[in-house]
């Protein structure tokens, strides 16, 4: 039940698409069959913990989706097929993440410039300076140990599902941490939490390069599971706005838990997985998926106590 | 937006209260008279200083200053009729749909379906005309019907269904977007000769489509400045609680700002098909005009809260985004640099006037 409290109506959601899932495809209840639906939701569910804590710090980070293409394209030009590579590049790739996520979040506070357009900003300026030091096209080629992480197991379970676990279990933490109520309390009301000592320029700023460390695993995990591409990254910040939404986390800030934000982030890849089963891939896929999001969203939103809302 | 009854409590608690006034700011009242008044004409007369507008027309001087400057030391010529035109040209689809953005913004919404809206139209326009003269009329107004269609299912979903702006145009973006490309894979159906005048005559120096959308940014600046609509607009950006506890029907004005939004961007569709001479499922998002256009209202200075900005100042982001283009292109200067400059000059700009902002008044 508490689970239920803290996850809020997602969790409901969530298993009746995975029992359709089941429903249509009997594999999925086998280890090896859930076990690669992990896999490969795995990005998306890091992504929307990272989006998670911009948003409910009351702010937003439109930058991820450009920035897990630049992780993959860097990659696979500095890596160039040279194992030994790997290692350094791997370093490097988790400094542009963090480095990406502190220019957000010092830009968003310090200049306060609204987040929107510091991220809007930072996805023109991410996307076109990759390609203008690429030359248009992704180059290089990525070395199989930096493959391994998206694509390869350790035992029975994939690197990307322990790393997927760690991570959800490190965010789950930061929330219950001092850090975690901060957050929440610079979201809910700015006024109020700087005037009970929160420093709350520096705890968004964190939340900004939690996000940007988010994106660069994603990356890293989507350019092993994918492969490189310089469509790699697109439209994932939305996906990952849209998974946090559907955990019931507020846009604005302040109510939300990380737990419901993956959870979110599941049923939104469950919901991909879903529609492929029933064969309504390709283009109706987005129509459905656009009514699916509304609705559900929208549902959350009937089960809010009777209080006229200044919906903004 | 969600059921964590003691948070709500707390929000509850800490919502702005209407009768005392914001530290450091007059009452709200005084507050949203101030908004217009930051938003451009009369702007010194309450405020020594200068407003976002003119800022951003400031800024545009010194773009074009900059940009002459340049481009004769590259050997060229920057202000010929060619460029002048070539820089109406290329903002009157743009500045179409950052008008419609605008009105969405100032109540306090946004809307993200308007790339998919202006491929939608200009298909729906070139396959009704079918290179017929006789299919033009039938065509506006099936596309003006079908945009202004979206926006109302935009409008509802926001103030009905309680769902986010953010989610809910992102929705219906998803859905359109499914739709075109379930039935288009390229261009299709045809636009007569005669309605591709629109995209190309001009009237001397001036393209018609310029003209178009002046006409655009003026009827939408007679309706924010001059009638009761505009008035509400501003105050339920402004603040939405207040303003319904002053008897506006917030639900109404926010659905009406979506409409506009979207017909805006069904007109831009139209002007778009007019060029290209057939409807193209991709050329709304090619252009990025969702984004973009929300990028050039707030580089006119449009507060992206709400309840503060207004059309002029779009109309200068626009301009000024046409003029960075412009001056990229005579440079011959790398699609990809474009990105990179676009994206500093926009957050720079947004960071000017959030410096002068907070100097007037201590959030």
């Amino acid at each position: 039940m508490r689970a239920l409290r803290t996850l809020g109506p997602i969790v409901v959601v969530l298993a009746v698409l995975l029992a359709l899932i089941a429903a249509a495809n009997p594999f999925f209840l086998e280890p090896a069959g859930f076990l690669a639906f992990l896999k490969r939701a795995a990005p998306l569910v890091i992504l929307a913990a990272g989006q998670y804590f911009v948003i409910v710090s009351g702010e937003f980070d439109l930058s991820v989706g450009s920035l897990v293409t630049v992780q993959v394209v860097v990659a696979a030009r500095l890596i160039d097929g040279d194992e030994a590579a790997t290692w350094p590049v791997l370093a490097l790739l988790v400094a542009i993440g963090l480095l990406i996520g502190l220019a957000n979040g010092v830009i968003t506070t310090a200049l306060r410039v609204p987040s929107f357009i510091t991220t809007l900003g930072m996805m023109l300026v991410l996307s076109g300076a990759v390609f203008l030091w690429t030359g248009g096209a992704p180059r290089g080629a990525l070395s199989e140990a930096f493959r391994t992480f998206g694509r390869k197991d350790l035992g029975p379970v994939p690197w990307s599902v322990l790393i997927l676990l760690a991570a959800g279990g490190a965010a789950i933490a930061l929330m219950r941490s001092d850090f975690g109520r901060r957050l929440v309390a610079a979201g809910d009301n700015e006024r109020a939490a700087s005037l009970s000592g929160v420093r709350v320029n520096r705890t968004r700023t964190l939340a900004f390069v939690l996000s940007g460390l988010a994106a660069a695993v994603a990356g890293i995990l989507l350019g092993g599971f994918a492969g490189v591409s310089a469509q790699v990254g697109q439209g994932l910040e939305f996906q990952a706005i849209t998974a946090v939404v559907l955990g019931g986390v507020a846009l604005g800030g302040g109510r939300g838990s990380v737990a419901a934000a993956m959870a979110g982030a599941f049923t939104l890849e469950a919901l991909f997985t879903l529609l492929n089963l029933y064969g309504i891939s390709g283009a109706l896929e987005f129509a459905v998926q656009g009514v699916i999001i509304i609705a559900a969203v929208a549902a959350g939103a009937v089960r809010l106590p009777l209080r006229r809302t200044a919906h903004v | 937006m969600s059921d964590h009854a003691d948070s709500a409590v707390a929000r509850r608690a800490a919502a702005p209260e209407p009768a005392v006034p914001p530290p450091g700011g007059p009452a709200p009242e005084d507050g949203q008279r101030r908004a217009r008044d930051g938003a451009g004409n009369g702007g010194g007369r309450r405020w020594a200083g200068i407003g976002p507008t003119q800022v951003i027309y400031l800024a545009l001087l010194g773009v074009m200053a900059a940009g002459w400057v340049l481009v004769a030391i590259d050997g060229g010529d920057f202000l010929t009729l060619e460029t002048v035109v070539g820089i109406q040209q290329r903002s009157a689809a743009l500045g179409i749909v950052a008008v419609g953005q605008t009105l969405a913004i100032l109540a306090g919404s946004l809307d993200l379906s308007v790339a998919y809206v202006i491929s939608l139209t200009s298909l729906v326009a070139a396959e009704i005309m079918a290179g017929r003269d006789g299919g033009i009329l039938p065509a506006l107004a099936a596309a003006l019907a079908v945009s202004a269609l979206i926006g109302l299912v935009n409008g509802l979903v926001i103030t009905r269904l309680q769902v986010h702006a953010f989610i809910a145009t992102l929705g219906t973006a998803l859905i359109v977007k499914g739709v075109l490309d379930h039935l288009y894979d390229g261009p299709a159906g045809r636009v007569p000769e005669s309605f591709q005048r629109l995209g190309y005559d001009r009237l001397g120096p001036v393209p018609v489509s310029a003209l178009l959308w002046a006409g655009v940014a003026a009827a939408a600046w007679f309706l924010l400045r001059r009638t009761r609509l505009g008035y509400r607009i501003y105050a339920v950006g402004g603040d939405a609680e207040v303003a319904r506890l002053s008897g506006v029907r917030t639900g109404r004005v926010i659905v009406a700002t979506h409409v506009l939004c979207s017909v805006c961007a069904g007109i831009a569709g139209l002007l778009l098909a007019s060029r290209l001479g057939a409807g193209a499922p991709t050329v709304g998002t090619d252009g990025g005009y969702d984004l973009e256009s929300i990028a050039a209202v707030v580089l006119g200075g449009t507060a992206l809260a709400g309840g503060r900005g207004g059309v002029g100042g779009t109309v200068g982001g626009v301009l000024l985004l046409a003029v960075l283009d412009s001056v990229f292109n005579q440079l011959e200067v790398n699609a990809f640099a474009k990105d990179v400059v676009r994206g500093v000059v926009i957050v720079a700009a947004v960071a000017v006037y959030a410096r002068r902002t907070s100097r007037r008044r201590s959030r």
